[in-house]
C-alpha cells in the first residue's frame, strides 16, 4: 500500500531523514518508534506532503506522493492525524468532523451523514459534545476528534503522529484500543509513537528510527524483546535506572 | 440639542458607521485567512462606485451595480493571484508593504482612467432633496439604503460562513491552516476567495454610499484608515465587534460636529485608533484570547 524508497527530507539546511526505506501493507498496524528528534514526525510530514522530499520516492497505491501538493494527498486515501491534535478550535465538533469529509464532498449529504454516524459510534463522547467548540474539549477528546476527522475521509491509510502525547495513561489505553479496533475493521494504520512499548504491543510490524535512519525493523513482537530496541527507545539512562 | 437634530446626527452616524463596518469586515475576512491587513481594502470601495458610475450610461442602475460588484470581485481575485499567491510564507511587514503598493497602484490607475473629478451615482429612490420623516427629523431614503444593504450584507456573510461548505472551509483555514491542508482543503484557494469576498462587499458598499458621500479616485485611503480603526476597535478578526465599533465610530464622528469644527472629524478617528493601540491593542470587543483564536 505504501512503499518508501531512499527517502531524504529535512528543513532548510538540516537533513533529517537519510535513505529511509519502508513499506506498509494493507490491514496492518505499522509503528515507527525512536527517540525525540529521530525524524519520526518529519517522516509522516513528508508522506503527508507538509515537508518536501529531497530525494527518493513515496509510492502510495502506485502514486508518487512528493509530486503532489499536500492538499491533494487526502483525496487519494492517505490521511494524517497530526501531532498535538490540531483540531479547528473555533469550530464545533460536528463541523470539525464534516471538514474531515471534505474530499468526499461530491458524494453528497447521505454519505456524510453515514460517516458522521460511524464516527459517533466509534467515539460516543463526540456525539455528546457535537455542538461544543473543539477548543473546549479535553486533550483526550481532542485526540478522538482528530482521529474521527481523519476517518471521515474514509481513508485507506491512517497515519497517526504521537497520539499519546500529553494524555493520561487511561486515555492512552482507550486511544490504543481504538487503533486496534480500526485495524480489525480493515483499516491500515501507520503509527508514530514515542511510547514505544505501548505502540509495539498493538502493532504488527515496527521500524526503529535513529537520527534519521532506519536501524532496525521487523515484527513488533520481535522488536519488543530486542535488546537494541530497548536501548534505542528507552535510552541507556532508563535501562540503567531499571 | 433638539430631538430632531439628535436623530439627524444619529442617522448620519449610523450611515457612515455601516460603511466603516463593511470596510472593517473586509479587513477581517482577509486577515482571518491570511493573517495580513490588506491596506488596499478601501480601493475596492472606490472601484465599486467608480465602475458603476462608468457603466450607468449603458444600462439600468441595478445592473450597473451588479456588474460593478462582479468586476471588482474579479479585480480582487487578480490582485491576489498576481501579487500574493506565489509568495511562500512572506513576512507580515512584506505583505503590508505589498498591499500598500497595490493600494497606490489602484489609486493611480483610477486617476488615469477617471481623472480626479468627484462623481456620484444617482439616488436609488428620488433625488438629493427627497426626504422621509423619522421622528420629526428629515432623512434621505438613501440613508436607509446604505444601512439596509450593509445590514443585509452582514447577515448574509454570517450565513455564508456558518452554513455553506466554502464558508466552513474558509473558517477552517483561519482556525488551523495545517489541519485544513490535512483535510484536503487548498488554503491558497481560500485566500483567493477571501479577496473576492472582500472586494465584493467593499464594492457594493461603495455603490450604495456613492450618492451621499460621492466617489473620487482617492476615497479609498480615508475609508481604509477608518475601517482599520474600526477593525482594531472591534477586535481584529471579529466581525460582530466590527459592526458595533463601526456604528460607534460613525456616531461619535457625527456628534463631534456639534462640538468641534468639521475639519477635526477625521482627527477623531485617528485619536481613537491611537488611544486603542496604546491602551487595548486587542480592541474593545476583542479579548486577547479571542484574538489568538481568530474567528470570523
Amino acid at each position: 500500500m505504501l512503499r518508501i524508497r531512499n527517502l531524504e527530507s529535512g528543513y532548510g539546511k538540516i537533513k533529517v531523514l537519510k535513505h529511509v526505506s519502508m513499506h506498509v501493507d494493507p490491514g496492518e498496524i505499522v509503528t515507527i518508534i525512536g527517540a525525540n528528534g529521530a525524524g519520526k514526525t518529519t517522516l509522516l510530514a513528508t508522506i503527508a506532503g507538509l515537508v518536501k522530499a529531497r530525494a527518493g520516492e513515496i509510492l502510495f497505491r502506485g502514486q508518487n506522493l512528493p509530486a503532489l501538493s499536500a492538499e491533494k494527498i487526502p483525496a487519494l486515501g492517505c490521511v494524517m492525524v497530526p501531532e498535538g491534535r490540531q483540531v479547528f478550535a473555533t469550530m464545533s465538533v460536528e463541523e470539525n468532523l464534516i471538514l474531515g469529509a471534505h474530499v468526499l464532498q461530491k458524494k453528497g449529504r447521505q454519505v456524510q451523514e453515514e460517516l458522521l454516524e460511524h464516527q459517533y459510534a466509534l467515539f460516543p463522547v463526540l456525539r455528546e459534545r457535537k455542538g461544543q467548540l473543539a477548543g473546549t474539549l479535553s486533550g483526550g477528546e481532542q485526540q478522538m476528534l482528530a482521529m474521527g476527522r481523519a476517518l471521515m475521509a474514509r481513508p485507506q491509510l491512517v497515519m497517526m503522529d504521537e497520539p499519546s502525547t500529553g494524555l493520561a495513561p487511561l486515555i492512552v489505553k482507550e486511544i490504543f484500543q481504538i487503533i486496534v479496533r480500526l485495524r480489525d475493521e480493515g483499516n491500515t494504520v501507520l503509527l508514530v509513537e514515542q511510547n514505544a512499548k505501548a505502540a509495539l504491543a498493538i502493532a504488527d510490524r515496527g521500524y526503529v528510527l535513529e537520527t534519521g535512519k532506519v536501524i532496525l525493523q521487523g515484527p513488533a513482537a520481535d522488536l519488543l524483546t530486542n535488546q537494541d530496541v530497548q536501548r534505542a527507545y528507552l535510552g541507556r539512562e532508563k535501562i540503567e535506572e531499571q | 440639542m433638539t430631538t430632531e437634530l439628535f436623530i439627524q446626527y444619529l442617522f448620519a452616524g449610523i450611515t457612515y458607521g455601516s460603511i466603516y463596518a463593511i470596510v472593517a469586515i473586509g479587513f477581517n475576512i482577509i486577515y482571518n485567512t491570511t493573517g495580513i491587513i490588506n491596506f488596499a481594502q478601501g480601493e475596492f470601495v472606490m472601484l465599486g462606485g467608480m465602475i458603476a458610475i462608468s457603466l450607468l450610461p449603458f444600462m439600468p442602475l441595478p445592473l450597473a451595480i451588479g456588474l460593478s460588484v462582479l468586476m471588482t470581485m474579479v479585480i480582487g481575485a487578480l490582485i491576489e493571484i498576481v501579487f500574493i499567491r506565489w509568495l511562500h510564507s512572506p513576512s507580515v511587514l512584506r505583505m503590508i508593504i505589498i498591499t500598500i503598493g497595490i493600494s497606490i497602484l489602484t489609486r493611480e490607475a483610477a486617476v488615469h482612467i477617471w481623472g480626479d473629478n468627484i462623481r456620484a451615482l444617482p439616488y436609488f429612490v428620488g433625488d438629493e432633496i427627497t426626504t422621509i420623516g423619522v421622528l420629526g427629523a428629515r432623512i434621505s431614503p438613501q440613508v436607509l439604503w446604505v444601512v439596509g444593504v450593509c445590514g443585509v450584507m452582514v447577515f448574509v456573510l454570517h450565513l455564508f460562513f456558518k452554513t455553506t461548505s466554502v464558508g466552513r472551509e474558509m473558517r477552517a483555514c483561519a482556525a488551523n491552516r495545517t489541519a485544513a491542508i490535512l483535510c484536503g482543503i487548498n488554503p491558497r484557494n481560500m485566500v483567493t476567495f477571501s479577496f473576492v469576498l472582500s472586494a465584493g462587499i467593499g464594492a457594493l458598499a461603495g455603490c450604495v454610499m456613492s450618492p451621499i458621500t460621492y466617489t473620487q479616485y482617492d476615497v479609498g485611503t480615508g475609508l481604509a484608515i477608518k475601517g482599520f480603526t474600526v477593525a482594531i476597535l472591534g477586535g481584529l478578526g471579529n466581525s460582530g465587534g466590527a459592526v458595533a465599533a463601526g456604528l460607534m465610530l460613525g456616531i461619535i464622528e457625527a456628534f463631534s460636529v456639534s462640538v468641534v469644527p468639521l475639519a477635526f472629524q477625521d482627527a477623531i478617528a485617528i485619536a481613537i485608533l491611537l488611544g486603542i493601540l496604546f491602551v487595548r491593542p486587542h480592541g474593545i470587543f476583542g479579548s486577547g484570547e479571542a484574538a489568538r483564536l481568530k474567528a470570523f
